[in-house]
């Protein structure tokens, strides 16, 4: 339950703080998204200028990069994602712990990119884990991946901790692992994950 | 630097038995590359390197080509006899006719080497190697041992041409996934019908993306149709 705007001002004014353990849990998410090392392709390029002192990710508290799956709360998919490499991506988040969270950056990541018609790319890594945030571009200007970050910030912020819609980690339903692609004779088997993906309605 | 028909005679005067074909390139830079027979390959290939006057001790680049089966239809002018009835009588008559007949010119895949001479300061000396087929005899000595820059690109080229590099060291898959059966860069190659979203799709997409819709919608309906059965 939500405190009343006004009256928390009017509280403020008198010395009295009011919050709800919801809010302050979610700050104290939001305010601290450690994402996971690794880059894929030349998006990891701008992903390494953000954390930079011009872009400096760390005004968000997402500057400390954790090169293991188990300390890491993000993961950006900075670039193309080969189908080879699709199933190490998919079991490296599998390893993370929950909360987790997924930022696909690129055209190649979101969709194959320029190779998207090529024999050994994936067409978009959301075919097989949830994305919480796409950003288009070839590559997304530093800013585009702040936004993203931003975006995600939000995202986080709004969660309720109970009921419908609540991060992963408080709904013991969740599914928590999700099936590795298993690279087969002529592709990736399965091609997608249905539970993840479902091929969207084209309007012509 | 020697020209191509130097080395091609000095090749040929070191090898004994050595076939060597010069391929001309008639673009204005006029690399023209010298194609081997595979069984005097290692041989030649030891040579260009220690050769004095060459010198060749950096391989710069190795690719595959693929030429598929190619059908030739040729007329030929084919004489033969035909009974015939002429003036009320039957009689053998010699008759000359042009036929149309096809032939299947079977392809073969090639490997290219592009070799330079650092010491010398001097290259490239493009050779070329050629299968027997594109099936099943796709052997070709590996020239790894000469050079030990080829190994990677060997194996880059079994993975994407499917040529098999005898007496390399470890040819292994090198871009795609072990246990991919086929080769991508080869012209008859299918790629896998995963053309269910596309939503800006154009020319050949548009065409795979439609071809992939109406099967699906074959299939929906035949499903259909069976369960109204039972």
């Amino acid at each position: 339950m939500a405190v009343d705007e006004q009256l928390k001002i009017e509280l403020g004014k008198q010395g009295v703080f009011v919050t709800t353990i919801q809010d302050l849990y979610n700050w104290g998410r939001r305010n601290s998204v450690w994402p996971m090392q690794f880059g894929l392709a030349c998006c990891a390029i701008e992903m390494i200028a953000t954390t930079m002192a011009r872009y400096d990710l760390a005004r968000f508290g997402a500057e400390v990069f954790r090169p293991s799956p188990r300390q890491a709360d993000m993961m950006i998919i900075s670039g193309t994602v080969t189908k080879k490499m699709a199933p190490q991506v998919v079991r490296l988040y599998n390893q993370m712990a929950e909360p987790r969270y997924v930022i696909a950056m690129g055209a190649c990541a979101i969709s194959g990119g320029p190779f998207k018609q090529g024999y050994n790319v994936l067409k978009g890594i959301d075919r097989y884990i949830p994305v919480d945030v796409h950003i288009p571009g070839c590559p997304p200007r530093p800013e585009a991946l702040i936004q993203a970050f931003m975006t995600l910030q939000k995202k986080i912020e709004a969660q309720p901790l109970t009921g419908e819609g609540r991060p992963r980690h408080l709904d013991a339903e969740a599914q928590g692992e999700f099936p590795v692609p298993h690279p087969g004779e002529h592709d990736l088997e399965p091609t997608s994950n249905p539970g993840v993906w479902t091929v969207p309605v084209i309007i012509q | 630097m020697k020209t191509v028909e130097e080395i091609k005679a000095a090749i040929e005067a070191a090898v004994p038995g050595a076939a060597v074909e010069i391929v001309p390139n008639p673009s204005p830079s006029g690399q023209h590359s010298l194609r081997i027979a595979p069984v005097h390959a290692f041989a030649v290939a030891k040579f260009l390197r220690d050769d004095e006057d060459l010198k060749l001790d950096f391989l710069s680049n190795v690719t595959g080509v693929d030429w598929p089966d190619k059908e030739i239809s040729e007329k030929v002018k084919v004489t033969r006899t035909v009974t015939k009835t002429v003036a009320g009588v039957e009689q053998a008559v010699e008759e000359t006719v042009e036929e149309t007949r096809k032939r299947v010119e079977p392809g073969c895949l090639e490997a290219v080497y592009h070799l330079f001479s650092v010491e010398k300061k001097h290259g490239p000396v493009i050779i070329r190697m050629r299968t027997v087929n594109r099936s099943d005899l796709v052997y070709m000595p590996s020239l790894t041992p000469v050079w030990r820059s080829a190994e990677f690109q060997e194996r880059e080229v079994w993975d994407l041409y499917g040529i098999i590099f005898t007496g390399h060291p470890d040819l292994r898959r090198l871009l795609m996934w072990q246990g991919f059966k086929d080769h991508p860069m080869r012209r008859d190659y299918v790629e896998p019908d995963d053309f269910e979203y596309e939503p800006t799709a154009h020319d050949q997409v548009l065409a795979r993306a439609r071809a992939h819709r109406a099967a699906k919608q074959n299939a929906a309906a035949g499903q259909e149709g069976t369960g109204a059965g039972q």
